[in-house]
């Protein structure tokens, strides 16, 4: 249940997801970002305000095939609860195609603090 | 900055979600500290129990964070303690080295045209606390038996409570909206519900989320005049913004695309129309409004004047905040006068005291992380009494605060006070909550 982040974040982390989540379900890799589908509680302020609009509610075509992603990887991924930076190069791979198959790493993301 | 036996004090005013996130950012950070919420109710959790709509309980679900925070043994929560009446800033000072105030906006703004103080004209602070059993607000007793409703504004505020008043009780059957309100509610003979607009659709604040609900209920039917719906999203803006505007415009399509006779019930979406009167003698039987058209984001008025008769008016235009004793305000007398979160020695402000009435839950957690930094940095351990020193006070005032585990009792017997299938049945008055915890 809940939202989940599709391959559209890869090596974009725009992260103002974080900023609006009231739980702090967020987890993150190298990458991408993830949500916690257990954690989340279904709220919708992070769906819009992803500007490579990567977010989809779970309970969808499109959801569904990053669900498990999702789950797996949020109990993996640190806790994320602000934003850090975003990629110099985000913009250049915003709207990409086939990143996941090109791009995604299972390696977690580093420290924000 | 704290040495290793005394803590660092820390009051904060208000136990909504500012509040909690900045006793939980406090924590974070300086290791020993003792940090109090200080909350005019007996019940915390500020408009996550008394704004979020009563059937979006998984939005309340957020309090499931906020009782992590009351778990460390540094946190302390004084509720049905009134900041500015049973204790003044001025004595919290001398028991605590820091104070944040957390104290939201709480009031309606107000809807300044002829007629707004008609019997039957209500501010949504109010009518959503009524159905959400605030107790400042159990006794509101609107009159429902009207056909016809005209809530003013174009936010999710305004959609939340069309829907409420649409919803049949089995739609309401999981939420926690109040009993007395549910009978007055589910009695109503209301059939129209107008949600008005004083500028249009790329206007509008509704999120998508929340505008789609309206096409999905039992006995309603959204109704949107195709020829209200912008072509396409113009002017300058970055692509988001635009993208969410496009999304509401869509939405909007598909329900001029419903046909008003589908169900029982209308919600009907009128935009460019500004109310310019309430029209009554005693009570509420309509309102004057003048269409309007948009330039450079500012609605002006075109002198076509009409009229919907009907029989309650909610106003949903945003809220702001009282004035607050002892405590500097803006320029614009709107918000306490800071400085990213800094207001004066030892004192602090975040949320919508300090921005304004705007953003999401999450949105109050950069306030928070900005004045624990502050606090971290900026104040030193005074040797104060902190919540030894709050609790004389209050029994030399002879006031009954209620502790945190106080609320849960107070929240134990709501939960068993549940109707079939509702998480809770909310009780509405003080003296009923403390009776319980005597």
């Amino acid at each position: 249940m809940g939202y989940v982040v599709t391959e559209k974040c890869i090596k974009c982390k725009y992260q103002d997801c974080i900023a609006v989540c009231p739980v702090n379900c967020f987890y993150h890799g190298e990458v991408m970002l993830v949500i916690n589908p257990d954690e989340c509680i279904d709220c919708g302020a992070c769906e819009p305000v992803c500007t490579a609009q990567a977010i989809v509610f779970g309970d969808t075509n499109d959801g569904e095939a990053w669900l498990d992603l999702n789950l797996k990887y949020s109990n993996v991924w640190p806790n994320i609860t602000r934003k850090g930076e975003t990629p110099t190069d985000a913009d250049s791979y915003n709207k990409l195609e086939g990143k996941y198959q090109k791009y995604f790493s299972a390696s977690p993301g580093k420290s924000v603090r | 900055m704290s040495n290793n036996s005394s803590p660092l004090q820390v009051a904060v005013i208000g136990a909504g979600p500012s509040g909690f996130y900045t006793a939980n950012a406090i924590m974070e950070i300086v290791p020993n500290c003792c940090v109090d919420i200080i909350e005019a109710l007996p019940t915390p959790y500020g408009l996550i129990r008394s704004g979020v709509a009563p059937d979006h309980q998984n939005t309340k679900a957020v309090s499931r964070i906020f009782e992590r925070t009351a778990q460390d043994p540094r946190f302390g929560f004084y509720g049905n303690v009134i900041f500015g009446q049973d204790v003044s800033l001025k004595e919290l000072h001398n028991h605590y080295d820091a104070i944040v105030l957390a104290t939201g906006a709480t009031l309606d703004r107000a809807l300044a045209i002829p007629g707004s103080e008609i019997s039957g004209v209500f501010g949504s602070a109010a009518f959503v606390g009524w159905y959400n059993g605030h107790p400042d607000f159990k006794d509101l007793n609107p009159d429902l038996s009207t056909t016809t409703v005209v809530i003013i504004g174009n936010g999710n505020v305004a959609i939340d409570v069309a829907r409420v008043l649409i919803k049949t009780p089995q739609e309401m059957l999981n939420s926690d909206l109040a009993g007395h309100a549910a009978k007055i509610i589910h009695h109503s003979l209301i059939k129209d519900i107008y949600i008005i607009g004083r500028r249009g659709p790329l206007e509008a604040k509704f999120s998508n989320k929340e505008l789609v609900e309206i096409g999905k209920l039992t006995n309603g039917v959204p109704v949107v005049d195709s020829a209200q719906i912008p072509a396409k999203v113009y002017g300058e803006m970055s692509d988001l913004d635009r993208h969410i505007r496009e999304k509401n415009l869509q939405t909007l399509r598909e329900f001029s695309s419903f046909s008003s006779t589908d169900k029982n019930k209308r919600v009907h979406f009128l935009f460019n129309s500004r109310p310019i009167k309430v029209l009554g003698n005693g009570h509420v039987k309509g309102v004057s409004l003048e269409r309007t058209q948009v330039e450079n984001i500012n609605a002006s008025g075109t002198g076509e004047i009409f009229e919907i008769p009907c029989g309650i008016v909610i106003s949903a235009i945003g809220y702001q905040m009282p004035p607050l004793n002892e405590v500097p305000m803006n320029v614009s007398g709107d918000l306490v006068a800071n400085f990213e979160g800094y207001v004066s020695k030892g004192l602090y402000v975040v949320g919508w005291a300090k921005r304004g009435p705007k953003g999401v839950i999450g949105t109050n957690k950069a306030d928070a992380e900005v004045v624990a930094d502050h606090i971290s940095k900026q104040i030193t351990v005074g040797f104060l009494a902190g919540r030894d020193g709050l609790e004389a006070l209050l029994n030399k005032n002879k006031v009954k605060w209620v502790s945190f585990s106080d609320w849960q009792k107070i929240n134990a017997r709501e939960v068993s006070l549940a109707p079939a299938g509702a998480p809770r049945q909310k009780i509405t008055k003080i003296s009923d909550m403390l009776a319980i915890i005597k």
